[in-house]
């Protein structure tokens, strides 16, 4: 299939229908998560609608352990990996320049050897280009030549992530985006509301059916690591401009808030590793194993070689660390929109097309169908009262 | 000692028949009373917990407000209700023990690990009487099996009884088959929480009759009335109408075992049905569907080959909760009775005779519209819009059975009698004893009531027995 082509139906995008609609016909997962009552809101589905499921979909797996049609039960119900699966197609299908997704996405080791590609580049960099004066690590990479690598580094793949997005938009028919529908999505990601299993109670990812808050814990560090290094590093690009270079002392905001944050990044990427190690496969795309393993290490990294140049300030293994922290950051970058970190994106465009949905079907000007509340209760307890 | 080595060489303080919800509730009731416990489930893991696993609500009494049940639903109507489905036949003593019970159960329930959620899309009428489990019946079960494990019960799976030792009116032992071995496995008390016999399909033959062999079985496979079978064979006390079976109209291409819920088909009150030979049998907008669709299996199954033929238009495909199985559509009645495999001239003379019988009206899909033929025999009473706007869409309906009415009778100790008298080490709970009350009918979540009230009483009895 032509990337570009969002019409066609995929076989993985077919089975995924077959299944949603065995889901539709059985309704007891709707205190879950998001993905059941945008299911029981349709009776026809079309792809479009399919892949929007899909990304809203955190794979908490609590429909799978309560299912009574998985395998080996004829209707072979394992809807956290079909629908795991059709969002990894997606990755493929959307991603912009075309042909890059697939490679990265079930190549971990293409992600490792893009990595060492780039360490070698800012290698030859730091010895090429060595500035004449400068402190801390300025001393090594002079800050005109990082702005160089990493100012594209990061515009360019959030231009691919944005061509992704609008592909992705188009398919599943979205509209005019609000701020009420951003509001909502991002008080869900926050939360991670979708993982919390409906009550609180976590999800059944790595203890099957028992219920576990650990992934939810881990993957907000991550989170929240993530954004506060960003902040950091932000922060020190302003302080730069305004006149207030590196290197920073402790007390200064880029390490009060790089530190917490390369903690939280180190710590809850280790963990979603481990988890990652600990989950039965068959409930993912089992495909893309190593290509996500590879991108929470790599995510991990960043944070680990982050706090390990700080440790060593004032030291000779600075050049060595600051190639090798620059050069994860570099690869992780440019990676962005190819590999499992472009889930972020497609969650959050999935959450506000979701609360658009909702937010329509709410509004009283709209009137209601009567025959929807016409819908009997399933034979299998109807109440003989009616 | 290995895993089997320990079954056999152990003397079980309870052992438990069964591995569905009423058997969980035993195991655990007695485990938390210091019991050593064993549970003999006859299903491998996957398939764990008989008929609970298709099961999504719990019917309860409350005086107020209580998790996720809104109102009140106090003991007289809800004792009303099981009255009016099972026409009486129940036992009055035991139905209100299980009534009054269940106030207290939905709490153990939450402290055992199951979670609630409000009413499902297209259930509010049960918002007030049945509490839905989170992820259904399944998640319960899981739930109760965890709790079950962390208190130290042995789980036995594909571990099939097939007798159980009596002697002197006491309990010795059961025989269990586990992969192809013969076992025994000795207690000082047991437990039977093993089903009905529904999937027994000889059985069901014998009982129903021959057409029974074209009935599917909503539920597990594994309720195949061995162990009640064999305690009747010993004497004990039954109860319920041996020949009778809950039966509902299901879609026909369901599987044989197990389609659970998703094989129900709510389209009949919008529809014209007909049997094999395109001729209607009976009025099928008598009320609105809940009220109905049990007696559609009985009447199904005095059709010719124990099916029906639903056909509605295009204007009522999304008046009812989509099956999990498309509709057969066509765009002329002739074209639908062909893909269907009924004769298209009958059909079509059917269709043509409804039609005429129909009158202008208000058609309201949400209640009784009055909306009647006019001299058809047999008449529809509502909703009755004649079937002209293409495509056709047409289901088969067969028999789905649900459970069987025959079973142990038992007292409000959840103990079983033989033929001297009560058994001294012998307590049954769940479908294998349902028939003491639900002697007709099926009032909704009213099954996991009674798994649940019992199921407990007969650990504790159980237990309170071992500790004597």
């Amino acid at each position: 299939m032509s990337p570009l082509d969002t019409t066609a139906e995929s076989p993985t995008i077919a089975e995924a229908k077959r299944q949603v609609e065995i889901c539709n016909a059985c309704r007891y997962c709707e205190g879950f998560c998001a993905v059941f009552p945008a299911i029981n809101r349709q009776r026809i589905f079309a792809s479009g609608d399919i892949q929007q499921l899909a990304h809203l979909c955190h794979n908490c797996r609590g429909c799978y352990y309560s299912c009574q049609y998985t395998p080996p039960h004829e209707f072979a119900v394992n809807l956290p990996r079909i629908l795991a699966e059709t969002r990894a197609e997606d990755w493929d299908r959307f991603a912009w320049p075309s042909g890059f997704g697939g490679l990265f996405q079930r190549q971990g080791l293409a992600i490792a050897g893009l990595l060492v590609l780039a360490l070698a580049a800012l290698f030859l960099a730091v010895q090429g280009i060595r500035p004449q004066g400068g402190e801390g690590f300025y001393a090594y990479l002079s800050h005109g030549a990082m702005v160089a690598i990493f100012l594209p580094a990061f515009v360019l793949p959030l231009v691919a992530i944005g061509v992704s997005l609008r592909r992705y938009w188009r398919t599943v028919g979205g509209g005019a985006v609000q701020w009420r529908h951003v509001k909502a999505a991002l008080m869900d990601s926050a939360r991670l509301k979708n993982l919390s299993g409906g009550q609180g109670q976590g999800c059944n990812y790595e203890k099957e059916d028992r219920y576990s808050d650990t992934r939810r814990w881990m993957h907000q560090a991550v989170l929240y690591g993530f954004l506060l290094c960003f902040a950091s590093t932000s922060s020190g690009t302003l302080l730069h401009y305004a006149g207030y270079p590196a290197p920073y002392g402790f007390w200064s905001l880029p390490k009060l808030l790089g530190i917490p944050g390369g903690i939280l990044l180190t710590v809850g990427g280790l963990g979603l590793a481990w988890l990652k190690t600990q989950a039965d496969r068959d409930l993912n795309a089992p495909a893309y194993w190593g290509g996500e393993m590879a991108f929470v290490l790599l995510l991990t990294a960043t944070g680990l070689t982050g706090l390990v140049l700080y440790a060593a300030t004032g030291t000779a293994a600075v050049q060595p660390l600051l190639a090798l922290h620059l050069g994860t950051v570099l690869a992780f970058f440019l990676l962005m929109p190819y590999s499992k970190m472009i889930h972020g994106f497609y969650r959050v465009a999935a959450l506000i097309r979701d609360a658009q949905i909702k937010m329509k079907d709410q509004r009283p000007t709209i009137p209601q169908p009567p025959v929807r509340a016409a819908v009997s209760p399933p034979a299998w307890d109807a109440d003989s009262r009616g | 000692m290995s895993r089997l080595g320990q079954l056999t060489e152990t003397e079980w303080d309870v052992v438990v028949v069964g591995g569905g919800n009423a058997a969980l509730c035993a195991a655990i009731e007695a485990a938390e009373r210091g019991c050593r416990v064993v549970i003999l489930e006859g299903a491998p893991e996957t398939y764990r917990g008989g008929n609970s696993r298709h099961t999504r609500n719990f019917r309860c009494m409350h005086s107020g407000p209580l998790s996720v049940l809104t109102d009140s639903y106090g003991e007289n109507e809800y004792f009303d209700d099981l009255i009016r489905v099972t026409k009486g036949q129940t036992d009055e003593g035991l139905a209100r023990l299980a009534i009054r019970t269940s106030e207290e159960c939905l709490p153990w329930m939450e402290a055992h690990g199951v979670r609630f959620q409000p009413s499902l899309s297209g259930t509010l009428s049960l918002s007030r009487t049945n509490a839905f489990f989170l992820g259904g019946g399944k998640a319960l079960v899981n739930a109760y099996y965890i709790t079950a494990e962390d208190l130290g019960v042995t789980i036995a799976y594909e571990a099939q009884v097939t007798h159980v030792e009596v002697s002197g009116g006491r309990f010795d032992a059961v025989q269990v088959e586990i992969g192809g071995e013969r076992l025994r496995v000795r207690g000082k008390a047991v437990v039977l929480a093993s089903g009905g016999f529904q999937s027994d399909i000889d059985w069901l033959a014998r009982a129903w009759g021959e057409s029974a062999r074209n009935f599917l079985i909503r539920g597990t496979p594994y309720n195949r009335g061995v162990v009640l079978k064999d305690m009747l064979d010993q004497g004990a006390e039954s109860v319920g109408d041996p020949t009778q079976c809950h039966a509902v109209a299901i879609d026909g291409r369901a599987p044989q075992y197990d389609g659970g819920i998703v094989t129900r088909l709510d389209c009949v009150p919008f529809s014209v049905v007909v049997n094999r030979d395109g001729q209607r049998f009976y009025d099928e907008g008598e009320d609105v569907w809940p009220k109905r669709y049990a007696i559609w299996g009985r009447l199904v199954a005095a059709q010719p080959d124990q099916v029906g033929y639903a056909i509605i238009d295009s204007r009522s495909i999304d008046l009812f909760m989509p099956s999990v199985y498309p509709p057969i559509e066509a765009d002329t009645i002739e074209g639908l009775a062909e893909a269907l495999g009924l004769p298209p001239a009958a059909v079509r003379e059917t269709i043509d005779a409804f039609n005429a019988a129909c009158r202008e009206g208000p058609f309201t899909p949400t209640e009784l519209d009055g909306l009647a033929t006019e001299g058809l025999d047999p008449p529809k009473t509502n909703w009755a819009r004649p079937i002209v706007e293409p495509p056709f869409y047409g289901y088969s309906l067969r028999p789905g059975v649900t459970f069987t009415y025959l079973g142990l009778k038992v007292d409000h100790e959840a103990r079983v009698t033989g033929p001297e008298g009560r058994y001294h080490n012998i307590w049954a709970a769940g479908e294998i004893m349902a028939g003491s009350i639900l002697g007709q009918g099926y009032l909704a979540g009213f099954g996991m009531t009674i798994g649940t009230v019992f199921g407990r009483l007969a650990g504790q009895g159980a237990a309170a027995h071992v500790a004597a």
